[in-house]
């Protein structure tokens, strides 16, 4: 779409939505949020640049095609699932490597483990299913118009 | 050097081939034979051996397979039989590209049929009994390039697969009845299950399942469609192994369901009938290798006769006939297929004076064909002695068994003098003159399992005291003492046989009459149980295309029609079935809530009501928003957020797809008027009822344990406050692992189905 007004916007809007669905996804686990909220942030916000920009220039922006990143997302999630079962002996057990136990029993340090990988892998599964579906869906719009005899 | 002179002979007797890998095999299956012949001496006194690895322990199922003199006969035929039949194929298959395949596929095979007869556990036998029905299928389909050889295996595969799935009813509901599924366990409760009131229902699913598998009328007709295989596939599944196995099935239950008079009658009846007509129509055959297909159906209609017997000498009988006729029928396929390969045709009305040219090849098919034809002193004629001895002692009916056994022995007397003469004696053919004997590793085959029938006769005591009596001492579940003798003196089993002979005989010399007679018959539209397999796989056909296109004919709107059907009828099912419909009580409502309310009826209405798809999305989108807006006003935060963003992001994919999609309305008076109504009720059906259900929902009173275990585990076990978030990454982690497979999948077949272009139609096609 050839908007200078989107374009401008997107070139703003695409980088802060990203950051947002980072934050949206870090603060899940305590507040409302999570991967599957940032996941559809995220790809809000790769939907907003394809508009403004191309199908191409947003892959290229994705670095890889979204399916990959979809894929990607689904191996990590498998990752933290194996950690799991490796470590404590049941798939997708929660994995906390830098908690400590402290002497009167609490846990005390960083709560990140396998929980957060699974978590980022939903996000990248949910980014990547929605922008493969979306871009796959404009590229077939292009195509028809481009050749409107075959309607 | 040794090693290279031994292989040059080697090379040069079996025909010239260079590569020797494709003995291996069989020399595989020789060694197996070996093994289990180390088993025969303590299983003959009575031992047996049980190996059990655990499996499904929760389940009583163990990988339990057992040794006993009826397991290791069916062993020793296997492998023997097997590797026989492997170093045949080998040469016979010497120059074809799919000699691996075929080999391949017969160890499999071998491997399954050992499976199904060792096997213990009934469940694990099911497995194996399913492993060579898929094997034999893809056994018989060989020639894959051919449809009717595709036809006939698909023909073997269903009757086969179809019967299977009767009998793993069958057997589940034994194991229900006798508390374990251990074949061994079994004899010890027969008395149990006999009496059980249902006993009835479980020997009719077993015995359909034997029935398929072992060709028993009306099940017999894939049999002799199944001799599109070749030549040496059919000697081994069709002679010794598979179609035995269901005949092993009912000697291994025996001890469970045998002794009622529903068994006597059920299987002298159907054995007999089958024995009788098989043999006739065995009679009518002219290709010899059909003409052998009927036979082994003919045997096996004897073999479940004598089953259902209930004597010892029934058993007996049962027990050396199986023996005796792996060995003359597999033989005497074999020798089939040498004819065949040498002279290129296997009709018996083309062949003439082959003695001449193959002496070797006659030799072995006589000695086979006497003891086919139970000419002493051959073990076809112990075998026959038996089983006219346990016809006269039958349970069931003396005068029926040995009616049945006289008439159908007499005439396979007759087609044994027809394979054994008329090809080799007579005038030179067409077909003949060339033909020559075949290479070594063709015939030792034959040749090894005719005089093995030849050494059993004249040592009877071998054959009694290793085989038959500890088969049917497997059987009677008791040690049985049983003498087998050549002579026993001049009694009426004696005077039975030498009527048989004489029946035969007459027979044989009228064979080319009866041939056309029944031929014409035939023609005329007699006996046709194929046609109600036809009808019935035409059957199911039409019902899958009918279903198929009421329900998926490609037109969205009618999976939408057909998902929202179901839904509506499970809906109310419930709803009427778990106790109807109660007066809601409105709960009190703020202003706020009413004016959400007011905003997401309104949005609803309009949405059908519109002429243009713009409006209609976008009043889709104010739907969403105010159910979300419901959501945060109830603290559903995580919930209002995510049905923010799918609302947005559907807008995102509907307007792409908006482009494309075709005009709103259809002209009017396009679509029948009945359409809209219909429509609108399903709408109301299901709009109505999911309210009704969701009110049912929060009239019961609410089970908090779950949400209070999740609120009290969630910081100190998962260390985050947000539960929804804990429940979806940790706590109810796979739940959410198996829904972002489908999305990824979901994802990606979206991506094939947009990608993939419909192929172009040919522009010819179109004026």
């Amino acid at each position: 779409m050839n908007s200078i007004i989107l374009l401008a916007g997107a070139r703003i809007l695409t980088p802060l939505m990203l950051a947002f669905s980072l934050f949206v996804l870090l603060r899940g686990h305590n507040e409302p949020g999570g991967g599957f909220i940032g996941g559809l942030v995220a790809a809000t916000a790769f939907a907003l640049y394809a508009k403004a920009t191309s199908t191409t220039a947003t892959v290229q922006a994705l670095r890889m095609q979204p399916a990959t990143v979809a894929a990607l997302g689904l191996a990590l999630a498998t990752l933290a699932g194996l950690w799991g079962l490796i470590g404590a002996g049941n798939f997708l057990m929660g994995m906390w490597p830098l908690l400590a136990t402290a002497a009167d029993g609490a846990k005390v340090g960083l709560p990140i483990g396998s929980v957060l990988l699974f978590d980022i892998g939903v996000y990248l599964v949910v980014v990547g299913s929605v922008l493969t579906i979306l871009l796959a869906l404009e590229d077939d719009v292009a195509e028809a118009e481009r050749r409107p005899e075959a309607e | 050097m040794a090693d290279v002179t031994n292989g040059l002979e080697a090379r040069i007797a079996l025909g010239g081939s260079s590569d020797l890998r494709r003995f291996a095999p069989a020399l595989a299956s020789i060694i197996v034979f070996g093994i289990f012949c180390t088993a025969l001496p303590p299983v003959a006194a009575g031992e047996t051996f049980r190996f059990v690895w655990p499996w499904i322990p929760a389940l009583g199922i163990d990988l339990s397979f057992v040794v006993d003199g009826l397991a290791l006969t069916f062993a020793l035929l296997i492998t023997g039989i097997g590797a026989l039949v492997l170093l045949y194929t080998a040469a016979y298959f010497q120059k074809h590209p799919g000699l691996w395949r075929l080999l391949t596929l017969l160890g499999l095979f071998e491997l399954s049929m050992l499976g199904l007869v060792l096997a213990d556990n009934l469940i694990v036998m099911f497995v194996f009994w399913e492993l060579t029905t898929i094997t034999s299928f893809l056994l018989v389909g060989f020639d894959h390039d051919k449809a009717d050889a595709r036809a006939k295996a698909l023909q073997a595969l269903l009757v086969t697969a179809a019967g299977g799935l009767v009998l793993l009813a069958g057997l589940i509901l034994l194991g229900a009845l006798a508390g374990t599924y251990e074949a061994s366990a079994l004899p010890a409760l027969g008395d149990m299950t006999r009496g059980d009131p249902m006993y009835v229902v479980v020997f009719a699913l077993v015995f359909v399942g034997a029935m398929t598998k072992s060709a028993l009328i009306p099940f017999h007709f894939w049999l002799p469609n199944a001799m599109a295989a070749p030549t040496p596939v059919s000697a081994y599944l069709h002679s010794a192994t598979m179609v035995k196995a269901g005949i092993y099935l009912l000697a291994r239950l025996m001890p469970a369901l045998g002794g009622t008079e529903l068994w006597f009658w059920t299987l002298t009846l159907f054995g007999g009938t089958t024995a009788v007509l098989a043999s006739v129509w065995a009679l009518r055959q002219s290709d010899m290798k059909l003409a052998l297909a009927h036979t082994t159906v003919m045997a096996l209609g004897t073999l479940a006769m004598f089953l259902g017997g209930g004597t010892v000498y029934a058993l007996a009988g049962a027990a050396a006939f199986l023996v005796v006729h792996a060995f003359y029928k597999a033989s005497l396929f074999l020798v089939v297929g040498i004819i065949d390969k040498q002279t290129g045709t296997r009709r018996i009305e083309e062949l003439g004076g082959l003695g001449r040219r193959m002496k070797l090849t006659w030799a072995i098919t006589l000695l086979a064909a006497l003891s086919m034809a139970g000419v002493p002193p051959l073990m076809g004629f112990i075998a026959k002695e038996l089983q006219y001895e346990a016809a006269l002692g039958a349970a069931s009916s003396p005068f029926l068994v040995a009616g049945f056994a006289m008439a159908a022995n007499a005439m396979m007397v007759a087609i044994a003098a027809n394979i054994a003469l008329r090809p080799f004696l007579g005038r030179t053919t067409e077909a003949t003159a060339a033909a020559s004997e075949p290479p070594f590793a063709m015939w030792i085959g034959p040749a090894v399992l005719a005089l093995g029938g030849l050494l059993f006769g004249l040592f009877p005591d071998v054959l009694g005291d290793f085989l038959v009596e500890p088969t049917i001492s497997a059987k009677a579940g008791e040690p049985t003492e049983i003498t087998l003798k050549l002579w026993h003196g001049i009694n009426v089993p004696l005077m039975m046989s030498v009527v048989t002979l004489a029946g035969g005989g007459i027979i044989f010399f009228a064979a080319t009459a009866i041939r056309k007679r029944l031929a014409a018959a035939e023609a005329g539209g007699l006996w046709d149980a194929e046609r109600g397999y036809d009808r019935a796989l035409g059957g199911l056909k039409a019902t899958a295309m009918w279903q198929t296109q009421l329900i998926q004919n490609g037109r969205l709107v009618h999976y939408v029609w057909w998902t929202l059907v179901s839904f509506a009828v499970l809906l109310w099912s419930a709803i009427v079935i778990g106790g109807g419909i109660g007066v809601p009580t409105l709960p009190s409502l703020a202003v706020v809530e009413w004016a959400l309310l007011g905003l997401i009826a309104f949005a609803a209405v309009a949405v059908p009501l519109t002429q243009s798809r713009t409006t209609a999305l976008l009043s889709l989108g104010i739907l969403g928003a105010g159910i979300a807006l419901l959501f945060v006003l109830y603290g559903a935060v995580d919930v209002a957020i995510t049905q923010l963003l799918v609302e947005t992001l559907v807008v995102v994919l509907i307007a792409v797809a908006l482009l494309r999609l075709p005009r709103l309305r259809l002209p009017r008076g396009s679509a029948a008027p009945g359409v809209a109504w219909g429509r609108l009720g399903l709408s109301a059906l299901v709009g109505t009822g999911v309210g009704v259900g969701l009110l049912a929902v929060l009239a019961t009173p609410f089970d908090r344990t779950i949400t209070d275990f999740y609120d009290a585990a969630s910081v100190p076990d998962a260390f985050g406050r947000n539960v929804v978030n804990v429940i979806l990454v940790d706590f109810r982690a796979l739940d959410t692992y198996g829904e972002i497979a489908v999305v990824v999948f979901a994802a990606l077949g979206a991506l094939a189905l947009l990608r993939v272009k419909p192929a172009k139609e040919p522009s010819g096609d179109q004026a």
